[in-house]
């Protein structure tokens, strides 16, 4: 379904996901209010203070605290949010990773940027990549439209009884946060009775059935509260497609693990996460009119990481180039790593190449997005080999 | 093919507005029907600071999330900025929308460039009517006037809707007679 454009909005990414927390309404929202936050939180203090909202607003010290606040809101029984970016996640990961292990179905939108040092502002993901392996499902968005709404369909995901994990939707820093484009938005009323009220599950301030929120858990059932996590993720797999079909019921949007484009007839296919997506397929149609069977999966959800999609759509394809915008120092890149492993089974493996590209907001143009295609087509590309784009020797 | 976008290349101080007026052009185009894009580029930000801001137009929907490199249109907000590299990948065809008092030789003089030239005395007409020289909504008008991507009445609209909630009634008045003679007075050869 096309949105007519003349009925859409121009918003910043910050800006569309902080009208997706005024329509969620959470009950708290924490938050460093300075440098590395994002103008999400700022949009959204702005709707606390001027009443729009009932949220109860918790500015704290640090990004430590502020994911502490809301892991304690959440054990309350409350909806609670945050947003962050950058070395604020960085600081945050203790807390991060015990978010997800006491299963407390938190939405955290994240602006992608680079980690110090050397210090840098600008859009890359290793930020969200070292908090790969933390126990959230993470949603990489193209343009600020699925941004907002990867926000809010994300609620359902998190608070659904199968999941009860929390969720990141990343976004690209500056190019999708900063830049400004049109959105459509839902109506207030739809989007609060798409996500409901949250049902807590064993909630701490439930004094008739007292409860215990992170004690000691030697290896008497360490492990076994473990598997259950890892079991939970694995759920992720049947609960988001129903989820999703509920959201594109009220939006006419269809979100998925992956999004195939050109793929039908594709033998040369690109892997890529986040805004540069769209600059792949803008390449893929240009590079189509040339006569070069080309084709982009876009990745949408990179944890739980979409396997199956992953092998139904890459399997017998000639090559398959692999972005990554950020780097595994010592070993290979996290898309790269993941894709690989993958197709591991597969009974007809492509042609694999690694290009690392864009850290530190370093740009990536056609030029550079067909230079990669140019090459796999070619057939110059090593498996295993790492290169680069928009690097300078 | 795919889409042809339109692109536009602000080069302002920081300070003078050029993002601001590359946010209110993508508000305004939108309601004609067209896609757009508004982004900054950020650096140290300090005011004074050169800074550029981009602009993409166009019928469908934008997918390219890049700088822009080859624009259509450069907008150049103060002309201590004026050197080559300003018109870095504006073709012969595209155009040139200066804010300057030295007319079209200085801009020639110091870009070397070909094509369309415009100039406007923006900061003067700022200076009358709002009494600031913030040159923007000059500009914006003037922008409006030279590529027609969108009516002087929109940008108007926009620029009170934009301004109401910060400004006074009578700033916001100035503000739209500042658009007003940037459309009409800017001056075109080439």
């Amino acid at each position: 379904m096309m949105e007519k454009v003349a009925q859409m909005i121009a918003v910043t990414g910050a800006q569309a996901v902080a009208h997706a927390m005024r329509q969620i309404e959470p009950d708290v929202v924490a938050a460093y209010p300075i440098t590395p936050q994002t103008p999400i939180v700022e949009y959204f203090a702005k709707f606390v203070a001027d009443g729009v909202v009932k949220t109860e607003m918790i500015p704290v010290e640090s990004e430590h605290s502020a994911m502490s606040a809301v892991v304690g809101a959440a054990a309350a029984g409350a909806r609670a949010m945050t947003a962050t970016s950058a070395n604020g996640l960085a600081l945050m990961h203790e807390i991060v990773y015990i978010a997800a292990s006491t299963r407390l179905p938190v939405v955290m939108p994240v602006v992608n940027r680079a980690l110090s040092g050397p210090i840098n502002i600008h859009c890359d993901h290793s930020d969200t990549m070292a908090e790969r392996d933390s126990g959230w499902i993470q949603f990489y968005v193209e343009d600020a439209q699925e941004a907002y709404d990867l926000t809010i369909l994300s609620v359902r995901l998190a608070e659904h009884e199968h999941v009860r994990l929390p969720v990141m939707v990343n976004q690209d820093g500056f190019i999708i946060s900063h830049g400004v484009e049109p959105v459509s938005f839902l109506p207030d009323d739809v989007v609060k009775k798409f996500v409901g009220e949250l049902k807590p599950i064993y909630p701490l301030l439930d004094t008739e059935h007292p409860v215990t929120y992170g004690p000691l858990d030697l290896y008497d059932y360490y492990f076994e509260h473990k598997r259950q996590q890892i079991e939970a993720m694995k759920n992720v797999e049947k609960v988001f497609p129903e989820v999703a079909q509920e959201f594109f019921k009220i939006s006419g949007r269809k979100y998925s693990f992956v999004e195939p484009y050109k793929l039908d007839d594709a033998e040369h296919v690109m892997v890529a996460l986040g805004s540069t997506n769209g600059t792949v397929k803008y390449t893929v149609d240009k590079m189509r009119e040339e006569g070069c069977k080309v084709g982009l999966l876009k990745i949408w959800m990179f944890r739980p990481f979409p396997k199956d999609e992953i092998q139904r759509y890459l399997t017998g394809r000639k090559s398959v180039v692999v972005l990554d915008r950020s780097a595994s120092f010592g070993a290979e890149a996290p898309l790269y790593e993941a894709v690989k492993s993958s197709l591991y089974e597969s009974a007809s493996r492509p042609l694999l190449s690694s290009f690392i590209y864009g850290l530190g907001g370093r740009g990536i143009a056609i030029e550079d997005v067909e230079e990669a295609f140019e090459k796999s087509i070619s057939g110059e590309l090593v498996t295993d080999y790492e290169y680069y784009l928009g690097l300078r020797e | 093919m795919p889409a042809k976008y339109f692109e536009i290349r602000w080069h302002g101080r920081a300070g003078q507005g050029a993002k601001s007026a590359s946010q209110l052009l993508a508000e305004s185009v939108l309601e004609f029907g067209k896609y757009a894009q508004a982004f900054p580029e950020y650096g140290a930000e300090r005011s004074g600071a050169p800074m550029k801001a981009f602009n993409r137009v166009s019928d469908e929907k934008i997918l390219i999330h890049s700088s822009v490199e080859n624009p259509d249109v450069v907008v150049v907000f103060d002309d201590t900025l004026l050197s080559p590299s300003v018109v870095q990948g504006l073709s012969e065809d595209g155009t040139l929308i200066v804010n300057t008092t030295k007319g079209e030789d200085l801009v020639r003089a110091k870009t070397k460039f070909c094509g369309k030239v415009c100039v406007i005395d923006a900061t003067d007409i700022a200076l009358q009517e709002i009494k600031r020289g913030i040159p923007n909504t000059v500009m914006l008008g003037a922008v409006a006037k030279t590529t027609g991507i969108l009516s002087l009445e929109a940008v108007q609209r926009k620029v009170r809707l934009m301004f109401e909630k910060k400004l006074t009634p009578e700033a916001v008045e100035a503000n739209i007679r500042a658009v007003q003679r940037g459309y009409e007075e800017v001056s075109c050869s080439g």
